[in-house]
C-alpha cells in the first residue's frame, strides 16, 4: 500500500502532517508527534510581533547608556544586533527538531508586514527547516485597511520570502476573502508553493453568567472542515501547488473526505491535542483500512476524486468568477455532509 | 582638600542617571561624613565623586563633610591603612599633647576628653561638643603647647577611615590589598561597589562577575563562578562582614553600615550595585536589587564578630530563603540574556550550575547561620 505524498516538493511517507500547534513547542513534543508516523511537522509559529519586540528592547538596552558616562564609550562585547532571544530560542529548536526526526520540518512564521522576519526566513532554512510556513495573519479592524492592500501585503510578503529562501514556502490562508480563488492564485505566481487552507481565527466568545469575553483559544470540530473541503475541492484541478488542508479533522474519515477533495496533505492539530501525539498511527490505521476495504493501493489513486473537474476551469473563467465552480462544488459536497 | 572645598550633595552627581553606587554613598555620608576619611579606588566613584562640583559627598549643616583622596587600584587599600595609621598617630599625638596642658586646662576637662567612650553616634556627638569647647577654650589661650594642641585637636573625636571602591579594585587589581588591609586588624571599614563587572572602562569582566554573564573578555559567558569574598574574609574571624542591596532591604544596609562604623576593627561591605553594563532598565534597578537578593544570587548577610565575642552566633542571615528561580532574575538583565541569545544551550548549561551554585551557597550559608558560636574563630587580638 502507497502512502506517500509529494508536497511542496517533498516526498512525504504518508499525507498526514501535524499542523502548527501547541505540541511542537518543544523537541520531544515535535519527536512525539514524528513517533506518532505523522509524514511531516509543522512547528508552532514565531510571531513577528516576538521577533521585533525582542529586538528592539535589546538593541536598546544595549545603546541606551552607551556614551552616556564619560570614561567609556560601550558596555557590551559587539555582537550581532539583529539577534534576538525568541529568534535564537526558534532557530535552536528548528535545529534540534530536525537533527531528531526523520520526517520533513518545516517551520512556521506568523505575521502581517514586511519585516525583519522576511529576513529571518533565511535563517530558518539554514537551521535545517525543509520548508517554509507563512501564516500571515491580519487583525480584521482597520476600517481604512482596504481588502486590495491586505491582499497586496499578502502577495508581497510572499515574493519577499521567496526571494530569501531556497526550500519551499507555503501560505496559510485565512478563509476572509472576497475572491479567495483569485488571491490563491496571485499567491501561486508570486511563488507560493503551496496553499493550506486555512487558519482558524481565535474567536472570542462571551459568557452572559458573569457577563464577560473570553479569549478563546478552542479546538476544532468536524463541521470546520466544510469551508476549507469546499475549497480545497474547487481550487484542486486549477491551482499549480500544493494543497494542504487544515481545520476538523476528528477521526480517519475527515481524512478521507479532504484527500478525496484533492488536498496533498491532511493536517491536524486539534485531534492530536485532544487524544495525545499518537493518534495519528490511529489515523492512519484508519486510512489504511479503508482503502482496503475501497480497494485503493495508493493515495495519489484515489486523491482528488470529488474535486471539481479540470473541465470546469474555462466555464468558471470564462465567467469571470468562481460562481461556477463553488455551485457545482457546493453540488458535489451536498451529500457529503 | 580643604573643608571649605567640600562640595554639597548634588542631586544628580556626575554619574550614569540611576546609577547603583551613588546612594550608598550618600547614606554613609550622611551617617559618617562629618568625621570620614575616604581613600578612594580609581574608578566610577573615583570619577563621579572626584569631579567638582557635582559629587555624592555631601557636608552637614555644620559645614563639615569627608575629607576624600584617590589612589590607584594597585594601592588604594594599603593608602587607606596608611591614613588610618596617620590618623591614630595624630589622635596619640593629640591626646599626649592634651594630657600635657592638663595644669591649664583643668583635670575635668582633659579626663572628660580622654576617658570618653566613642563607639557609637551618640556618644561621639557629645565628644563633638567637648572638643569644639575645648578649641573654644584654646581659642584664649596662648604659647607654643597651645599651638601645638590646636593643630591635632579635631583628631580627639574618632576619625572614620573609609576605604571605597568597585569590583574590579576588591576582587581583581587590588585584591591582594584589600587582603591584607583586612588581616592587619586595623579599624578601617571597606565599602565595596559591587556592579560585578568593570563599569568605568565599559564592562570588562572582574571576578566578581558571576557565572554565565556576559561582559567584555568574557563574551561567550564567564565560565568561572565569583568569588567569595564575603566567606574569605569570615575566615580571619575578626573582620565585620556584611553583603547588603539597598534595593531589597534598606534597613540591613543601613544597620550593617552602622555596625560595620562601630566596630573596632576591620570591616567589608560589599554592596550590590546595579549598573548600566547590566544591559537593564535602569529606573528599574532597585527592583532588579530586590530580585536579586530573592533569586540567592545576593543573599543578604552578616557576619559580626562582636557577637561571636559574646558567645553568640556571629554568622546572621538577613534575607529570607531564594523565592524566585535565577532564571527570572537573569532573563531582566541582556548581561545574560545575550548568552541565552547568541548560545542558548551553553546559557542553559551555565545557568543550571549557576543555579545548582546558589542552591549549595544558601545551604551553607543557612547551616553556618544555625551552627554554634564555638565553631566560628575567635578575635584573638583582645
Ligand atoms: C492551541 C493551538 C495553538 C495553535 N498555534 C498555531 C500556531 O502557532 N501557528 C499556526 O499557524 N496555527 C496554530 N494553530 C492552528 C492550527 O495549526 C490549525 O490550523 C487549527 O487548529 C485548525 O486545525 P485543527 O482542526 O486540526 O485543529 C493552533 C491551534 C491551537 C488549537
Amino acid at each position: 500500500m502507497f502512502l506517500d505524498t509529494d508536497y511542496l516538493g517533498l516526498r512525504l511517507r504518508n499525507p498526514l502532517v501535524a499542523s502548527a500547534g501547541p505540541i511542537s513547542q518543544t523537541v520531544s513534543g515535535v519527536q512525539s508527534l514524528a513517533d506518532g508516523g505523522v509524514g511531516a511537522v509543522v512547528l508552532y509559529s514565531l510571531f513577528e510581533e516576538q521577533l521585533t519586540q525582542a529586538a528592539e528592547r535589546d538593541a536598546f538596552l544595549e545603546e541606551a547608556y552607551a556614551d552616556s558616562f564619560a570614561e567609556a564609550t560601550s558596555y557590551f562585547p559587539a555582537r550581532d544586533t539583529a539577534d534576538a532571544g525568541v529568534a535564537a530560542s526558534y532557530l535552536s529548536l528548528v535545529e534540534r527538531s530536525a537533527a531528531a526526526i526523520d520526517v520533513p520540518l518545516i517551520a512556521s512564521l506568523n505575521g502581517s508586514s514586511l519585516g525583519s522576519w522576511v529576513h529571518f526566513a533565511r535563517s530558518l532554512q539554514d537551521a535545517g527547516a525543509a520548508a517554509i510556513e507563512c501564516n500571515i495573519y491580519f487583525v480584521p479592524g482597520d476600517l481604512t485597511l482596504s481588502g486590495a492592500v491586505v491582499e497586496q501585503r499578502h502577495v508581497d510578503i510572499v515574493s519577499a520570502v521567496k526571494q530569501a529562501v531556497s526550500i519551499p514556502v507555503a501560505v496559510k490562508l485565512s478563509p476572509h476573502f472576497s475572491s479567495i480563488g483569485h488571491l490563491a492564485s496571485r499567491l501561486v505566481e508570486a511563488g507560493a508553493d503551496g496553499l493550506v487552507m486555512f487558519n482558524r481565527f481565535l474567536q472570542p466568545d462571551v459568557t452572559i453568567e458573569p457577563i464577560a469575553v473570553v479569549p478563546g483559544v478552542t479546538l476544532s470540530h468536524r463541521v470546520d472542515s466544510l469551508v476549507p473541503r469546499t475549497w480545497i475541492a474547487a481550487l484542486r484541478n486549477h491551482l499549480n501547488a500544493s494543497l494542504a488542508a487544515t481545520s476538523g479533522v476528528e477521526d480517519y474519515t475527515d481524512v478521507v473526505r479532504y484527500l478525496l477533495a484533492g488536498a496533498d496533505v491532511v493536517m491536524t492539530t486539534s485531534s492530536l491535542v485532544r487524544h495525545g501525539a499518537g493518534y495519528s498511527a490511529k489515523l492512519l490505521d484508519g486510512l489504511q483500512a479503508w482503502m482496503t476495504r475501497t480497494g485503493h493501493d495508493s493515495v495519489d489513486g484515489f486523491r482528488g476524486m470529488l474535486a471539481v473537474p479540470t473541465d470546469a476551469e474555462s466555464n468558471a473563467y470564462q465567467r469571470a468568477g468562481y460562481v461556477a465552480a463553488l455551485e457545482k462544488a457546493k453540488s458535489i459536497y451536498g451529500s457529503l455532509v | 582638600m580643604a573643608p571649605s572645598s567640600w562640595s554639597r550633595c548634588s542631586s544628580s552627581p556626575g554619574a550614569c542617571s540611576g546609577c547603583g553606587e551613588t546612594p550608598y554613598l550618600k547614606l554613609f555620608t550622611q551617617l559618617f561624613g562629618g568625621r570620614a576619611t575616604v581613600a578612594n579606588a580609581t574608578g566610577c566613584s573615583s570619577i563621579y565623586g572626584g569631579n567638582l562640583p557635582t559629587t555624592p559627598w555631601s557636608s552637614n549643616k555644620y559645614g563639615r563633610g569627608p575629607a576624600w583622596s584617590n589612589s590607584l587600584f594597585e594601592d588604594n587599600a594599603e593608602f587607606g591603612l596608611g591614613l588610618r595609621l596617620a590618623a591614630d598617630l595624630h589622635t596619640a599625638t593629640a591626646r599626649r599633647r592634651l594630657e600635657a596642658l592638663r595644669p591649664e586646662l583643668g583635670d575635668a576637662t582633659v579626663d572628660a576628653i580622654l576617658q570618653a567612650p566613642q563607639q557609637y553616634e551618640s556618644e561621639l556627638s557629645q565628644q563633638r561638643a567637648r572638643v569644639d569647647a575645648l578649641k573654644a577654650l584654646l581659642d584664649t589661650m596662648t604659647g607654643p603647647l597651645v599651638e601645638d594642641l590646636r593643630s591635632v585637636a579635631d583628631h580627639l573625636l574618632r576619625r572614620s577611615v573609609w576605604i571605597v571602591g568597585g569590583d574590579g579594585w576588591a576582587y581583581d587589581i587590588g585584591s591582594a590589598g584589600v587582603d591584607h588591609v583586612l588581616a592587619s586588624g586595623r579599624n578601617v571599614n571597606i565599602l565595596v561597589l559591587d556592579t560585578e563587572v568593570y563599569s568605568n572602562t565599559g564592562g570588562q569582566a572582574s571576578k566578581s562577575t558571576p557565572l554565565g554573564a556576559v561582559a567584555k573578555f568574557a563574551a561567550s559567558g564567564k565560565v568561572t563562578g565569583k568569588k567569595d569574598v564575603a566567606m574569605q574574609a569570615i575566615a580571619y574571624g575578626n573582620v565585620y562582614v556584611a553583603r547588603v542591596a539597598m534595593g531589597a532591604d534598606p534597613q540591613q544596609t543601613l544597620t550593617a553600615f552602622r555596625e560595620a562604623e562601630a566596630y573596632d576593627g576591620p570591616s567589608l561591605i560589599l554592596a550590590y550595585s546595579h549598573c548600566i553594563a547590566h544591559g537593564i532598565d535602569m529606573s528599574k534597578g532597585l527592583d532588579q536589587q530586590y530580585a536579586a537578593v530573592n533569586s540567592g544570587h545576593w543573599p543578604l548577610m552578616r557576619y559580626n564578630p562582636v557577637r561571636r565575642m559574646a558567645d553568640h552566633n556571629p554568622f546572621l542571615l538577613d534575607s529570607p530563603r531564594p523565592r524566585i528561580p535565577l532564571r527570572d532574575y537573569r532573563a531582566k538583565e541582556l548581561r545574560f540574556r545575550m548568552l541565552m541569545n547568541s548560545d542558548p544551550e551553553t546559557a542553559e548549561r551555565l545557568l543550571s550550575y549557576g543555579q545548582e551554585a546558589v542552591n549549595r551557597r544558601w545551604a551553607e550559608y543557612e547551616e553556618m547561620a544555625m551552627r554554634g558560636a564555638e565553631r566560628f574563630a575567635a578575635d584573638a587580638r583582645k
